[in-house]
């Protein structure tokens, strides 16, 4: 099936199967390999996306269903330059260490700040909670998405 | 050497790859022409295969082969072990593919290649295999009654026992022993990446390429070669962004052959990537053990000896690491503890389960919680206070270095390398608060119990016998670090960089690449595990420094004319004798390969507290307060040694409350999926905290360090499960099995409850 979206700001247009999954299709045939796979069945999270806007299990969705959408990964959240100002506090705080289930929690936690620049630790637990990380024991995670709230909140002006 | 970067909280070089989703694990390579590999694995646990039919998926658009056993002149190769590598384990080893006997639920019988992995999967519906039903083993009770062998040799591989004094005598005249049977729950280490394997065959210049090597890719090659027929030299392992470790991933698996030999068969690349419920049925299981032991001492508390069985199921196959976790068991029961006289055996048993290899602290897990448990059974017996039982036992500085049981066979000695195991006891109380919360032991405060505990433990590092790491100068004035050990997440590129920049008392900048786990960079790699990887990796690293600077010496004073003790090797440049002077790039290309040989190994010892309430209404159990406090010897990065204890820890709460792989009697995996094998989340487990010091260099080698990737999960099931007795010591509740998941806590309370109204 021919499918139109847009992935990371550019438009897609991908020819696929109706039963390949969003992941499979950023990964195999956008070549988007920072959408890791833990699982395929919705419970690591390592996969999670943002469509339009909104956190997504990559594995749960069909390739198909992202027809007329806006795909984020987490490339789509990084530039060459310089890191962002989450991902500085993910490695301020050695809130990484394999990887593997780091692009799923970036994509997590941006969703998250950027509805709730202003969460507390006990929401951010709750909202990590459905990415699972071997590595870290979350602490670190926590206290970098608690760190990078502030690269969130807009200037005071600007709040209604 | 210079002392900037070690000790210093640098940033990790590996982040910057990995935050920006730029990490290059083996799912992530996709060569021209790529084949996927999907594996046919048994549904039956026990059973004889009487046909393979194939013909049906063979015809499917999109197949391109289905291999067996069949496809192998002289039957499939057999996987030997890689460490403690007995000839009575060889009857038990595991065939690359089942031939004629399939033995656990998930044992590969037929691997299909086709153009996607979906194609692959649909084909794998299409084989049709027969296998007649035996009666299946799923226990120990019914592994030991025989009725049903796995084997021809049966279905006990080997009994090691762990043997120090005279244990008999001991107990003889004892004036108190007390017997306890306790039990730890099969679980593993789980990987958030699965494994992979991508191998490519090229037959023009008769080259193996097999990326998704971790861990032991020296020691890989080795099996693979011979394996498949081919010289090592005509094989490179390559080491991608590995997704984890902990002792499962790496080692090797039927997969690790069964990938290349299909490659070299079709004359393309083929992937294979692990699913999750592959990955739960596949890799190495772990834990799954038994005790049976007595204690005896003095009416005050000192312990005269040490006795009794242990059991490890050891699943299906004698996997290459299979004989660790139980030898630990039997081995490391005394932990930091001065036990003179000991007599444990351990029997590895088989069982149609998955096999079973290492898992961070190896039998450590296991049997830290059976002694500490029966530790604070004694103590009460015996009405000494816990901390005050187990200050009279720790083994003391000076008694080091302190020999543990050997065990046999295999004529494994010990010794303990150094340690003040007393001040890591009195730092973890203070840290907890331990004299303050004593009030709060037991008590119930708005409807849940509190309940206080500690346990002392050492982890054990610097397996040798070797580690090799290669330091080479480039035209730009940097360096670069080829090692020998393997990169699994836990931060190596960032750690030798460190310790480089100060050998070589030079800029963090200018170690332009640390690159390691491939077959390629150096001539010799024993890999990482048992905490070895800054220990023996690091100090080889020292070496190669000496040697680099030997040989840009010998190069200068050749150039100089001169002696070469005459020349001065600096940072930028290097003088000779009258002031004469090069710039250090005129030696670029100059290499050094450093070595650092070890038989002995170090040891990191610590204390663990924990301060935990249990609701008795739902037996779920909170860890208010946990204190880690580790000597590490020397640290070379805080942040990813902190990184190292909460995670383990973590890793070891998931062991203690939640992780199971649960078998039915059939021998079927009832935990196939996520939603079935409970793992520690985010919100499970916040209140954690980690301290460690540097008060016992390790004397056996030239950074002191003492590995430290496994203390934080080794002391965690006992600390907690002690926790737990104390919170419900007024209903008498003396955990003696784990998981302490919720249902079980409540169990024990009901029964305790029961038995009071009972009397």
């Amino acid at each position: 099936m021919t499918t139109r979206f847009e992935v990371n700001g550019k438009a897609v247009e991908v020819n696929v199967e109706p039963r390949m999954t969003l992941a499979d299709c950023l990964r195999e045939v956008l070549r988007l390999t920072g959408t890791h796979l833990g699982c395929e069945h919705g419970v690591c999270g390592a996969c999670t996306v943002l469509v339009d806007g909104e956190a997504v299990r990559a594995c749960l969705m069909l390739a198909v269903q992202a027809e007329g959408r806006s795909v984020t990964t987490v490339e789509g959240l990084s530039n060459d330059d310089d890191l962002t100002p989450l991902q500085k506090s993910f490695r301020k705080h050695h809130a990484l260490q394999c990887g593997f289930c780091t692009p799923g929690m970036i994509t997590t936690a941006h969703a998250l700040l950027s509805e709730e620049p202003d969460c507390d630790a006990d929401r951010v637990r709750e909202v990590l909670s459905g990415n699972i990380c071997r590595c870290t024991g979350y602490i670190p995670i926590v206290e970098a998405v608690l760190d990078a709230r502030s690269a969130y909140r807009k200037p005071a002006g600007d709040r209604g | 050497m210079k002392n900037t970067f070690i000790g210093a909280p640098v940033e990790r070089r590996e982040d910057l790859r990995f935050l920006r989703g730029r990490g290059q694990y083996v799912g992530d390579l996709a060569p021209q022409g790529l084949l996927h590999a999907v594996i046919l694995r048994s549904a039956v646990a026990h059973g004889h295969i009487r046909s393979i039919d194939a013909s049906r998926a063979l015809t499917m658009p999109g197949v391109h082969a289905v291999i067996t056993a069949k496809d192998m002149p002289g039957g499939p190769p057999i996987i030997p072990m890689r460490l403690q590598p007995l000839p009575e384990f060889k009857p038990f080893e595991q065939p690359v593919i089942a031939a004629d006997k399939v033995r656990y639920v998930g044992e590969p019988i037929a691997v299909v290649l086709a153009d996607s992995a979906a194609v692959g999967e649909d084909a794998l519906e299409a084989i049709a295999v027969d296998i007649a039903p035996l009666p299946p083993v799923a226990d120990r009770a019914t592994a030991t009654k025989g009725a049903s062998a796995l084997f021809e040799k049966g279905n006990t591989a080997l009994v090691f026992s762990a043997v120090r004094g005279d244990a008999a005598a001991a107990f003889k005249d004892a004036p108190y022993r007390r017997r306890e049977q306790f039990k730890t729950q099969r679980h593993y280490g789980l990987t958030m990446e699965p494994r992979g394997v991508l191998a490519e065959w090229d037959a023009a210049q008769g080259i193996l390429r097999v990326f998704g090597a971790a861990k032991v890719p020296f020691f890989n090659r080795r099996i693979l070669a011979a394996q498949i027929g081919l010289p090592e030299t005509a094989i490179d392992m390559v080491e991608n962004d590995v997704g984890g470790g902990f002792g499962a991933r790496g080692e090797f698996y039927p997969e690790d052959f069964l990938i290349p030999f299909a490659a070299r068969q079709v004359g393309r690349p083929v992937r294979w990537i692990e699913d999750r419920r592959e990955n739960l049925m596949a890799m190495n299981h772990a834990r799954e053990a038994e005790a049976d032991v007595e204690i005896a001492c003095t009416r005050d508390g000192v312990i005269l000896g040490l006795r009794g069985h242990t059991y490890a199921d050891m699943g299906a196959y004698m996997r290459t690491n299979g004989a660790v976790g139980a030898r630990n068991v039997a081995q490391f029961m005394s932990g930091p503890y001065r036990i003179e006289n000991i007599d444990i055996d351990v029997t590895l048993f088989m069982t149609n389960k998955t096999p079973v290899g290492t898992y961070r602290g190896p039998g450590r897990f296991e049997t830290d919680f059976f002694r500490e448990r029966l530790f604070d059974m004694v103590a009460k017996d015996l009405g000494i206070d816990r901390v005050e039982f187990r200050r009279r036992n720790l083994v003391a500085d000076a008694e080091m270095p302190y020999r543990l049981a050997t065990i046999t066979p295999f004529e494994s000695k010990d010794e303990l390398d150094s340690g003040d195991y007393q001040s890591t006891l009195d730092r973890c109380l203070m840290e907890i608060g331990w004299n303050e919360k004593q009030k709060l032991q037991g008590k119930l405060i708005d409807g849940r119990y509190h309940g206080l505990a500690l346990g002392c433990f050492i982890e054990g590092g610097a397996a040798g016998p070797k580690e090799t790491v290669k330091i080479a100068l480039n035209p730009d004035a940097t360096f670069t670090v080829l090692m020998g050990s393997s990169a699994v997440g836990q931060g190596v590129e960032t750690v030798f960089a460190q310790i480089a920049a100060d050998a070589l008392e030079v800029p963090l900048e200018r170690i332009r690449e640390v690159l390691h786990g491939s077959t390629a960079y150096v001539s010799d790699g024993y890999g990482a595990y048992h905490s070895r990887s800054v220990v023996m990796g690091g100090s080889a690293l020292l070496d190669a420094v000496e040697k680099f600077r030997a040989a840009v010496r010998a190069d200068a004073a050749r150039r100089f004319g001169c002696a070469e003790d005459a020349v001065r090797v600096g940072d930028d440049k290097v003088t000779g004798p009258d002031g004469r002077a090069l710039a250090l790039t005129e030696f670029a290309g100059i290499a050094a390969e450093g070595f650092f040989l070890n038989k002995k190994h170090t040891w990191t010892y610590g204390a663990h507290a924990a301060h935990v309430t249990v609701d008795a209404k739902t037996g779920r159990v909170e860890i208010l307060d946990y204190a880690a406090v580790e000597d590490v010897g020397r640290i070379i990065n805080p942040n990813t040694l902190k990184g190292q204890v909460i995670g383990s820890l973590v890793q070891g709460l998931g062991g203690a409350f939640l992780e199971h792989l649960v078998y039915d009697d059939q021998g079927q995996l009832l935990t196939g999926s996520l939603m079935d094998y409970l793992l520690p989340t985010a919100s499970d487990f916040p209140n954690l905290r980690s301290v460690t010091t540097e008060l016992k260099p390790s004397p056996i080698n030239p950074l002191g360090a003492k590995g430290a990737g496994e203390g934080g999960i080794i002391a965690a099931g006992g600390v907690v499960a002690n926790a737990v007795a104390n919170a419900l010591g007024d209903f008498g509740v003396e955990p003696r099995e784990l998981p302490l998941s919720p249902p079980r806590v409540w169990e024990m309370i009901d029964a305790a409850r029961s038995n009071a109204a009972a009397e």
